[in-house]
């Protein structure tokens, strides 16, 4: 694992070789590293940790996370891990719900092509440049994105004796 | 069933042996014959014939869809529970020839319309168990993912709670079906308690059920 020195050093190497807005943060939280990088910079810094020196070569995770109060919004997630090193990085980045868009990674780690679908699927996060960007879990036709946190949950009213004369026509 | 049949009259075994022989040799006429012959026929209604054997021979559709599912295969297809005790214990694994469709387990909305196209293919007469608490009615998943109840889009003909249900419950489950298809169902809570009259049926003035 890298600590809060080397997650600096990883952090200043990217600012080197991607460019200094790439960076937005560096969080060391409970043993864990993570980089949070502008929405627009996760390409460019997802393929020099994938090609550096010390490569991140393989891709655990990719999810989506709706902050709801808070702006931006959504949150994509990267994990990385490198088998030789037996190292992890995490790799974040927040999106304005209207409208996002980010470059999909799938040609540097295919294994992101179902889960950036579930992220579209789930969130409505748009992966420009996905191969078959197409819902992966919820009908076709389904209208909404349903983890996004201001979604209806859905489901019905559990009727016992003393609440169903408040659901009227509960039969229907 | 209802069955009428002439009461045997009273002899020993060893004079019946003597008459059977009797007759398989040809010795038997008259009186005697009639009596032979009708000791040994049963009168029923051809419904009623057809019922028993439906009831008798059920071939559950070889479908699981969630945890209930390994409930399910235990009852069908383990010696420990033995269906076939009741006959229903030769699953088929195309709804053509199937005629019960027992639903182990939620269901979601992207499998709903793929249950209703096995519904729709299984052959007239045909009979569905929702087993458990999710296809009865969703049971914790009140959400965006699941339908809740499956009698939203097919009939459903005995619901068996339980989460999942015993093999015991789903066997019972099985034995009621049986009842409903001779015709005979068990009114269970409504007999017992004098609420005869207060199922909730079709009723044309109202326009709703």
């Amino acid at each position: 694992m890298p600590d809060a020195t080397g997650l600096e050093l990883i952090a200043q190497g990217v600012r080197d070789a991607v460019g200094a807005e790439a960076i937005t943060g560096t969080l060391f939280h409970r043993e864990q590293a993570t980089l949070e990088v502008a929405p627009a910079s996760v390409y460019p810094v997802l393929r020099h940790l994938r090609e550096a020196e010390e490569p991140w070569e393989s891709l655990m995770s990719l999810h989506g996370c709706d902050y709801l109060p808070e702006e931006p919004r959504l949150g994509v997630h990267y994990q990385l891990l490198s088998m030789e090193r037996c190292e992890r990085l995490g790799v974040k980045t927040r999106l304005g719900v209207d409208d996002p868009h980010l470059d999909t990674v799938v040609d540097l780690f295919p294994t992101a092509d179902y889960q950036e679908r579930e992220v579209y699927d789930m969130f409505g996060v748009v992966f420009d440049g996905h191969p078959d960007l197409r819902r992966i879990l919820m009908p076709e036709d389904y209208v909404g994105y349903p983890q996004r946190r201001d979604f209806p949950i859905g489901g019905e009213p559990v009727l016992f004796t003393f609440n169903e004369d408040k659901y009227p026509r509960w039969y229907e | 069933m209802e069955v009428t049949r002439t009461p045997v009259g009273k002899s020993d075994m060893r004079v019946r042996q003597l008459r059977a022989q009797q007759m398989l040799r040809g010795e038997l006429a008259g009186k005697d014959l009639d009596e032979y012959v009708e000791e040994r026929l049963l009168f029923t209604r051809l419904e009623t014939a057809q019922n028993w054997a439906r009831k008798n021979a059920i071939f559950p559709l070889g479908f699981g869809l969630a945890c209930c599912a390994i409930e399910m295969i235990t009852v069908i297809g383990s010696p420990r529970n033995d269906l076939a005790r009741f006959g229903a214990e030769a699953i088929r694994f195309t709804p053509r020839q199937a005629d019960l469709l027992i639903l182990s387990g939620r269901v979601s909305i992207k499998m709903a319309p793929i249950i209703r196209r096995l519904y729709d293919q299984m052959l007239e007469p045909k009979w569905v168990i929702a087993m458990g608490a999710c296809s009865s009615s969703a049971g914790m998943f009140a959400n965006y993912a699941v339908v809740q109840g499956a009698d939203k889009f097919l009939p459903v003909d005995v619901y068996v709670p339980g989460c999942p249900p015993r093999p015991e419950a789903l066997i019972y489950g099985i034995m009621k079906l049986q009842d409903k298809i001779m015709g005979t169902p068990d009114m269970g809570w409504r007999e017992r308690y004098g609420a005869e009259g207060t199922e909730e049926v079709e009723s044309p003035e109202s326009g709703h059920a």
